[in-house]
């Protein structure tokens, strides 16, 4: 449960109780549960309508935010998973295969942080390893062969920092990720549903059209990291999470992505189908635009995209 | 004494910076085998330790001239970019982070650029300065490897990449970490126009900088003991909860892993990357300087000689700086060898 969440959940289970009490069938009841619900119904949009940045970092890490599996599940038909690199093994905190998308085949690819602690253990929290981005490049280059679409979900706290992804060269596999991307002769979309960590997002965040989730985060290092490297005290995450710039409208703002998709009233994770119709609809209209144009023509637009982040000031 | 068994890890971070104990400055300690060098012998020794072989930390400057033939290239000027971004301020605000490293420095920002020749080759080195907020690559630095690629392909030139770099500068968020994609898009400009790219991974390559432009050379070279890796030492030891090798992240260790081509010391890197320049370049000849089809133009505004000139410039016709910098040099390095028999305490020399 989210703290600044708690009043509203609080007032939604009076409104249980009221309810299961109700078959008393009092009218009084029955007026009493309306006027609570309305109360909660604006407590939320009051709540949601203006999150702090150290906020949206609890609403984009939530535990019922809709993850790779749930879009996977509601957005792609005939999801069909590839496994491994090819090089040392297979790595579960990416997943990615072919699928159907709006009736188009795809390859789709994202990190899957897990719903429960035995989930969450299998796809090691979503954090990758370098096989998982090199999986993702052997995936993105069999998208080319095969002249169809790459759409990555990401979702990630970052790249696993462990000794065997050291060993393997987590480095290298995050930088040749992102020079496959870059020069790929195939659209790819990306939308940043939860947590866009640090380079393990942009392995596979390098794309034609970047969409964040409003309550997504972007960010070079998470604001308990930067706080304790800047203000010496992960206590100052709160005041890292500001200056970092890292909620969706900040990007937009900084010419870093290209679209925010809103989320359901009380965020993704109060009506996960809803939020995952608003991000398909959206990679939807990203790769219709992106369809008239030639693999050479992607590329070079792809190539200047990037070039230009930085150049201009807000 | 093998320089790699006396290679001692704590120290690794604390490069110079020891001066305070030692008499008179005129000495220092090395961090690696604590064994006294004395300044005139780090100097000419390029702050490689004479006794165990430890490279320490050099300035920005020397390392871009000791990577040119005789030291010599221009400076290739910086496009500016807007400044804090996000108007950044932790304890300290990033606008007087940033006056503080300038003042420090005298430089804009942590990338320096350079067009000269390694092995008669043209090459542009792109080298960061660590001196300069750790050397964290911001939206200045990924505009300075852009422009060092774009330099590299209008002067047909190869480019080498220098980092020694804390990563991404976090003061400008999600701006710096969309650095990593722009310097491969830049590093992308040279391998399509067909020219070399090389890495030469200096102490210490981490993060954002590791995880980008570093690690999609051609060639990846590496100087002894240079730490390199992705995530912090710490970091992973807290996450895994395990003791890391002692070897861990080095340059002999990423050797070891497949993820550098070679480890060279400091003294053999203009000859080496020279050398590999010439190889590379061979099927370019049209484009090197004794190219025979040489397109008009872009080689002649070039502030260099043509390559045949400037050997006969070197072998026969010595310029008087260069006689006058050689000859200081020799001065010295004669003066310095007899000068350290009788002053480096025999005790340390003894032990190495
Ligand atoms: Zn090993
Ligand atoms: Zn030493």
């Amino acid at each position: 449960m989210l703290d600044f969440e708690k009043p509203i959940l609080e007032l939604e289970s009076k409104i249980r109780e009221l309810r299961n009490a109700s078959s008393d069938d009092t009218l009084n009841i029955a007026e009493e549960i309306s006027r609570m619900e309305i109360k909660a119904q604006r407590l939320i949009q009051h709540t949601y309508s203006k999150l702090t940045p150290a906020q949206k970092v609890k609403v984009a890490r939530h535990k019922d935010r809709p993850h790779f599996h749930d879009y996977i599940k509601n957005m792609i038909e005939d999801f069909t998973p590839l496994a491994g690199d090819r090089l040392f093994g297979e790595d579960l905190a990416l997943i990615g295969g072919l699928g159907r998308f709006n009736g188009q085949s795809v390859v789709v690819m994202g990190q899957e942080k897990g719903a429960d602690t035995e989930s969450r253990l299998k796809h090691n929290f979503g954090m990758a390893r370098p096989e998982g981005y090199r999986k993702a490049q052997r995936l993105m280059k069999m998208a080319e062969q095969f002249k169809i679409p790459v759409i990555t979900l990401v979702d990630t706290a970052g790249a696993y920092p462990g000794l065997g992804a050291e060993e393997r060269g987590q480095s290298e596999a995050i930088a040749k990720s992102i020079e496959v991307s870059l020069n790929l002769k195939t659209p790819i979309v990306s939308a940043i549903i939860g947590e866009g960590g640090s380079g393990g997002a942009i392995a596979i965040a390098t794309a034609d059209r970047i969409i964040m989730l409003a309550h997504s985060i972007y960010s070079v290092i998470s604001p308990e990291g930067c706080a304790s490297i800047l203000w010496r005290s992960a206590d100052y995450a709160k005041d890292a999470a500001g200056a970092l710039k890292l909620t969706a409208e900040d990007m937009l703002k900084n010419g870093l992505i290209d679209s925010i998709v809103k989320e359901p009233l009380g965020g993704a994770h109060r009506q996960k189908e809803k939020a995952i119709r608003r991000v398909q609809a959206k990679i939807s209209d990203s790769l219709q635009e992106l369809s008239s144009l030639s693999p050479d023509q992607l590329v070079e637009a792809r190539h200047a995209k990037f070039l230009q982040m930085g150049r201009k000031a807000a | 004494m093998n320089w790699l068994s006396s290679y001692i890890r704590p120290k690794i971070r604390s490069i110079v910076g020891e001066q305070k104990d030692v008499p008179d400055n005129l000495w220092q300690k090395c961090p690696a085998c604590e064994g006294m060098i004395f300044h005139r012998e780090m100097t000419d020794n390029d702050a490689v330790c004479h006794h165990c072989g430890h490279h320490m930390k050099i300035t920005v400057q020397k390392r871009i001239e000791l990577l040119f033939d005789q030291g010599e290239y221009s400076r290739i000027k910086l496009p500016n970019v807007p400044e804090d971004p996000l108007k950044f301020k932790d304890k300290k605000k990033y606008v007087d982070r940033l006056k503080d490293s300038r003042a420090k420095t005298k430089e804009k920002d942590a990338l320096i650029v350079g067009l000269g020749r390694i092995g008669g080759q043209k090459a542009v080195v792109a080298a960061f300065n660590f001196s300069f907020m750790g050397g964290s690559m911001g939206a200045a630095v990924g505009e300075g490897l852009v422009t060092a690629a774009q330099t590299a392909v209008k002067e047909k030139a190869a480019l080498i990449v220098v980092p020694s770099s804390g990563g991404a500068r976090m003061q400008e968020g999600a701006i710096s970490l969309m650095q990593m994609p722009r310097s491969i898009v830049g590093v992308t400009m040279v391998k399509n126009a067909g020219f070399p790219y090389i890495v030469l991974l200096t102490h210490p390559t981490t993060g954002g900088v590791s995880a980008s432009f570093a690690m999609v050379g051609d060639i990846h070279i590496s100087e002894p003991g240079a730490m390199i890796g992705f995530a912090g030492k710490r970091v992973i030891e807290e996450t895994i909860r395990e003791k890391l090798p002692d070897d861990f992240q080095t340059a002999e260790y990423l050797l070891e892993h497949g993820m550098v081509d070679m480890v060279v010391s400091r003294d053999q890197l203009n000859t080496k990357i020279g050398k590999i320049l010439t190889l590379l370049m061979e099927t370019k000849k049209d484009y090197t300087p004794e190219g025979k089809n040489e397109p008009n133009g872009s080689s002649e505004q070039t502030p260099f000689p043509d390559n045949k000139d400037r050997k006969e410039k070197t072998k026969g016709n010595v310029t008087s700086l260069d006689k006058a910098r050689n000859k200081k040099k020799k001065a010295k390095k004669r003066h310095q060898s007899k000068k350290n028999k009788s002053q480096t305490p025999s005790q340390k020399t003894a032990t190495h």
